[in-house]
């Protein structure tokens, strides 16, 4: 009998550092997944964020830069300028991507850049501790919001998806979960889709993720997973936005 | 190739060309904006990459970037800009990465001023960005030695696998002088498989490489500072450069300037001496590292009583001057910094002020 299921080539033998109920070893999994069918290890630079999956490097085989923080897509464009032939991915969490870095994300996005993001949220500040960010939800408490995100103070949770999917140049933005077993298959299916458009030379791609953060929820891995489809999903909704056809 | 008329400006631009730079990422601003308009026309022309990006802080990082995966880049900015880029610039020598960025520097603090400064020297020189880092910073005085700079910036900036930077002021750039582009400082891009992450199928490897700068182990970060040191030391040893202006004369006063500023000081020194009054000047062409032993030797000679920092800058250089003088002589500084140079006669009555 053959061996039917096996570690993706394109990830490490390291353990992870993260948390006991995080995503992230999920969303790596898929994205080594869709390199290795993909073949393309050997022309693949991945970008590693600031924040928790700064360390993402140490958990994938080939080529890595790291950003800094928000950064990630002007050095991801900066590669795919002078190096069109290498396949590039930005991997970001929600204070990166949807805070500090919401100008590097959306002009990429709109100069059409070709290359891929992961973006993960979990609605909240992960590796400096569990802060406020902008995707935190209303009433949420964070250790700098403590008594609840409140829309007079600080506005609503920011929709990336949709934003980025506003803009009038081509791309494919899509947002999917990791948190139930038919989620993570559908996510697989939009990361290799990603992935694909690019190596088509197609256009910029954008896979949001909706995940847990146990530990700065204050949360078991379990109730996380219960918050998270009962308070993140109904206002982060799934499904496609965008499509370059 | 003869000689063409050019603006200083475009001619940095081609330079970089010529040198066999062909990615360049900009921001506008002015008193250089003229760079990016030139490229933005001849990088097509040559096959290459132009982009202006939304802010200097994502073109920093577009540099960052390319160069990470072993591109020749370069981009050009001013002051407030330079400011901008300044996070990045400190990843990207952290990283050890070579990138080439030019400062045609204006009046500051805060917005400051359009016209040429030469208000930068502590921030291209101590810093400017976070952490332990060094810049090795080059000063043009003419159009001409901003091409020939330009053109050795990046096999230098490869060498050591570091930032380096041109500091012009508004003049430089604004200026039209005639320039010749030499052939000797073409110079092809050095083999970066070691580090680069080009990608392992393009240096036909199965080890793969990692452009960071995060070293969370206390041993290690020191580790990593040591190992940065040790290449600044080395620039010390190699790459100072400088000008001696009438310094076989028995002078009386020694002027140390650069750039823009020591063109002025050249027609001083000149004037001086038809009125009987030798002066002699040390020009820094390099800043970082800087002429220290070439200053403190000159400030040796019997006849001169005193060291004259002269800068367009409330005084910045003159703490480097001091620190070359080792106490030997008096060290005083005149300058501007609204964006007037000072003129040749103002020169000549601030040394002699002095003495």
């Amino acid at each position: 009998m053959g061996k039917t299921f096996s570690k993706p080539e394109a990830l490490s033998d390291k353990h992870t550092h993260y948390c006991p109920g995080c995503t992230h070893g999920i969303i790596h999994r898929l994205v080594a997944e869709v390199i290795d069918e993909l073949g393309i290890k050997g022309r693949t630079v991945g970008i590693a964020p600031v924040g928790c999956a700064v360390l993402a490097y140490n958990y994938f085989t080939f080529d890595f830069q790291e950003a800094a923080h928000g950064r990630a897509p002007a050095m991801a464009t900066g590669i795919k300028r002078v190096r069109p032939d290498l396949i590039v991915f930005t991997y970001q969490g929600d204070g990166d991507l949807a805070s500090i870095g919401m100008g590097e994300i959306i002009h990429a996005a709109n100069r059409g850049e070709k290359f891929t993001t992961i973006f993960v949220n979990n609605a909240v500040y992960g590796m400096t501790g569990g802060q406020m960010a902008p995707t935190t939800m209303l009433g949420q408490r964070t250790t700098t919001s403590p008594f609840g995100r409140k829309v007079e103070e600080c506005g609503m949770p920011i929709k990336m998806a949709e934003l980025l999917s506003a803009l009038e140049t081509p791309g494919y933005i899509t947002r999917q979960s990791v948190i139930k077993p038919k989620y993570i298959v559908r996510a697989k299916k939009a990361v290799k889709k990603a992935f694909q458009y690019q190596l088509e030379g197609r256009c910029f791609s954008l896979v949001e993720v909706v995940s847990t953060c146990p530990t700065n929820w204050g949360l078991t891995p379990v109730q996380a997973i219960k918050w998270a489809e009962e308070t993140l999903l109904p206002y982060y909704k799934l499904g496609e936005f965008k499509t370059p056809e | 190739m003869g000689k063409i008329l050019m603006k200083g400006n475009e001619a940095i631009g081609e330079a970089a060309i010529r040198a066999g730079c062909l990615n360049y990422f900009a921001y506008p601003i002015t008193p250089q904006s003229e760079v990016a308009e030139y490229l933005s026309r001849r990088m097509p022309e040559v096959g290459g990459v132009f982009l202006q990006g939304e802010s200097e802080v994502a073109v920093s990082y577009m540099l960052f970037g390319a160069s990470a995966c072993g591109a020749r880049v370069f981009t050009t900015s001013s002051s407030p800009g330079i400011s901008l880029m300044s996070e990045g610039i400190s990843y990207i020598a952290g990283a050890q990465c070579p990138a080439v960025f030019v400062n045609i520097m204006r009046g500051g603090p805060g917005l400051g001023g359009i016209l040429p400064s030469q208000a930068d020297y502590f921030q291209s020189t101590k810093g400017g960005g976070h952490g332990d880092y060094r810049l090795l910073v080059m000063a043009p005085a003419s159009v001409q030695e901003a091409v020939e700079m330009v053109m050795l910036a990046f096999p230098l900036a490869e060498k050591y696998r570091n930032p380096v930077m041109l500091l012009g002021d508004g003049l430089i750039g604004q200026m039209m002088e005639p320039v010749e582009f030499p052939d000797h400082l073409k110079s092809e891009p050095t083999n970066k498989d070691e580090w680069a992450t080009n990608g392992m199928d393009t240096r036909g490897s199965n080890k793969r490489n990692l452009v960071k700068s995060l070293f969370l182990d206390a041993g290690k970060l020191n580790e990593h500072n040591l190992m940065l040191k040790a290449k600044y030391d080395r620039m010390k040893q190699e790459e100072i450069r400088y000008e001696l202006y009438n310094i076989e004369s028995d002078y009386k006063a020694l002027i140390v300037s650069y750039g823009t500023m020591s063109r002025v000081c050249k027609t001083s020194i000149d004037n001086m001496k038809d009125e009987g009054l030798e002066v002699g000047m040390v020009r820094p062409q390099t800043l970082f590292p800087f002429p220290e032993k070439a200053i403190y030797e000159a400030a040796s000679k019997e006849s001169c009583k005193v060291v004259v920092s002269i800068e367009m800058s409330m005084g910045q250089m003159v703490e480097d001057v001091e620190r070359s003088v080792k106490g030997k002589l008096p060290v005083r500084w005149y300058g501007k910094c609204g964006g007037d140079v000072p003129t040749p006669e103002e020169v000549i009555e601030a040394v002699k002020s002095f003495l």
